[in-house]
């Protein structure tokens, strides 16, 4: 059974057609990559799964349950939790206080909270900034604290809007490895990137949005030799990069 | 670790309280009512700044409408001895629950707004209900309500001649609401209060319903405010519009937080032993000329610390120990090298 269906999802702002009649479903388990040029309606999409925004048409499914429309504190507790594209911590609070409020969600008991919390600090590697302010940390340890938040409320789906974005290559890695570890682990992904290098070989399934519209759903392998995906997004140069390395893999 | 911190403090704390009670008995301050005065006046508006720390400090809706719950604590109160003829403790409950059902109702649409917009609509709360209590009858309009002569006593809440059973009610109001913003702070609510603070979004995203966290913050907070204001009447045997639910009173909550430190444990109770005495005093130094002066010295004060630390004082002592004990550990690391 999916995990989550996307049924039809239309999102207006005024005539602007953000989203239009985006289906999809993400399976259980899977690791599931969204792409797309720059305003292609993605992070609207995010915010319409998760209730930020109110979606104009269409509906979604979550374990079975019609998320469509519910607040997002709602669809968090059911467990699709989501990070943001521009980071969001609490800047004022420790590194350990962002992640123990995640912690809270399934569990009010103050000391079995920190034990969660503590296991998301090893988890994501930020035994070392514990104690420091949150504001204080780098883009890179923000960003992974926004993943710590996310995994300490035991999510079923997260839902990562760019996590890599601005990181050096040896941080995209590291996240890379994490992600790999988490899947194992059964936690299920839709993932927003553009770091191609990055999602396209952990990714089961990539869906293509270009202004607003589905325009490919498919494999990685298929995707990188989609003609409409190529012109859209990827342009020649960069396909055939793909394509050799793809080759590689097989050959090897 | 961090538990340990917490114990320790808490014990600290916990000394502290004993001395507070232990303090009428030192003669100086038995035989002298001004300083008995000065003590209850502390005690009092620590109490009323850390229930509005609540919602204004940890959770970061800064709220210029507090006199109006205070307010209706107070009638609360004042209304049970002078209309009813009976004891204030019912007034008092039936006030407090007043007072959160009007904060919880009339903070609904306005948690709408943001920021200052949120601010700024709480300002026009206080207006509303000066001019409705100006002119409500039954709680006798302009000309307040005024204490008749009852016996003494902790039944009736009320002694004319000490005011060291005064102190005793002031300082379990204190130890009431401080204990319980401690629990708070330690626990889930606590971080919760904090998350809304820091940024609704990611709250939201992360399971919590901000509008209901900030409903039942607002709701407690109007509350302790009306015990505070309860406390105030029967202290002051007299209560009207204009002395409850004014905008000085709501700026008092504020200010003597922000001085102390928005958001912390201790932040209320410095404020206010530096604003009371500062206001007594000059009162009592300068008379009718000194109302004022206490404002002008508190606001400058004010000024100079927001200008270095926005955390107010709290923050400045946060800031010292976190330098000493960082050149502490400079120390300690070189000493070893040079032997």
């Amino acid at each position: 059974m999916a995990l989550l269906e996307v049924k039809g999802i239309s999102k207006n702002f005024g005539s602007l057609l953000a989203n239009n009649d985006v289906s999809f479903d993400v399976k259980e388990g899977s690791i599931v990559g969204l792409i797309g040029p720059n305003g292609a309606g993605k992070t609207t999409l995010f915010n319409c799964i998760t209730g930020i925004y109110k979606a104009s048409k269409g509906n979604v499914k979550f374990l079975g349950n019609d998320i469509t429309n519910l607040p997002p504190y709602r669809v968090a507790r059911l467990g699709a939790v989501r990070t943001f594209q521009i980071v969001h911590t609490l800047k004022e609070m420790s590194v350990f206080n962002n992640i123990i409020i995640g912690a809270y969600l399934r569990e009010s008991n103050s000391e079995k909270a920190a034990k969660i919390a503590e296991d998301c600090l090893d988890i994501c590697f930020l035994k070392e900034v514990r104690n420091k302010r949150a504001g204080d940390l780098t883009i890179g340890l923000k960003k992974r604290l926004e993943l710590a938040r996310a995994l300490a409320t035991a999510p079923k789906l997260l839902m990562l809007d760019e996590c890599m974005a601005g990181l050096t290559s040896t941080e995209v890695k590291e996240s890379v490895e994490l992600i790999k570890n988490l899947k194992i682990k059964g936690i299920t992904f839709l993932i927003v990137e553009h770091i191609m290098e990055a999602i396209m070989p952990i990714a089961d399934k990539i869906v293509v949005l270009d202004s607003g519209i589905k325009i490919a759903e498919d494999k990685p392998e298929i995707i990188i030799r989609d003609k409409r995906v190529i012109e859209a997004y990827f342009g020649q140069k960069f396909s055939k990069r793909l394509q050799q390395k793809g080759g590689a893999k097989t050959n090897g | 670790m961090k538990n340990k911190q917490i114990k320790k403090l808490d014990i600290y704390w916990f000394i502290f309280i004993i001395i507070l009670f232990a303090i009428p008995l030192i003669p100086q301050v038995a035989g002298n009512t001004f300083i008995q005065h000065i003590l209850v006046l502390v005690l009092l508006y620590a109490s009323m700044s850390q229930a509005w720390n609540i919602i204004g400090g940890y959770c970061g809706q800064v709220s210029f409408g507090h006199s109006v719950f205070f307010g209706i604590g107070a009638y609360g109160a004042g209304m049970a001895v002078v209309k009813f003829g009976i004891a204030p403790w019912p007034g008092v409950l039936i006030g407090a629950l007043a007072a959160m059902v009007v904060a919880v109702l009339i903070s609904y649409p306005c948690f709408k707004l943001k920021g200052h917009y949120f601010a700024i609509a709480t300002f026009a709360i206080v207006e509303i209900f000066n001019r409705l209590f100006m002119v409500w009858y039954w709680v006798e309009g302009a000309l307040g309500l005024d204490y008749p002569l009852v016996e003494e006593g902790w039944k009736n809440f009320m002694w004319y001649e000490t005011k060291i059973p005064y102190y005793y009610g002031a300082l379990i109001l204190f130890v009431i609401i401080f204990g319980l913003v401690r629990f708070i702070e330690i626990n889930r609510f606590g971080f919760y209060l904090q998350a809304v603070r820091e940024d609704q979004e990611t709250a939201e995203s992360t399971g919590i319903n901000s509008t209901l966290v900030k409903l039942m913050a607002m709701g407690l907070s109007a509350f302790l405010a009306a015990l505070c204001g309860a406390f105030f009447v029967q202290y002051s045997l007299r209560v009207d519009p204009p002395m409850v639910m004014c905008l000085s009173i709501s700026m008092t909550f504020v200010l003597v937080t922000i001085l102390g430190g928005t958001g912390t444990f201790l932040g209320p109770l410095l404020g206010a032993m530096i604003l009371i005495p500062l206001q007594e005093y000059t009162r009592v130094l300068w008379g009718g000329l000194g109302s004022g002066i206490d404002l002008i010295v508190f606001g400058i004060l004010i000024v100079l610390i927001m200008v270095r630390q926005p955390k107010g004082i709290m923050g400045m002592i946060n800031e010292i120990t976190k330098y000493l004990k960082t050149r502490k550990s400079n120390l300690d690391s070189e000493s070893p090298e040079k032997v």
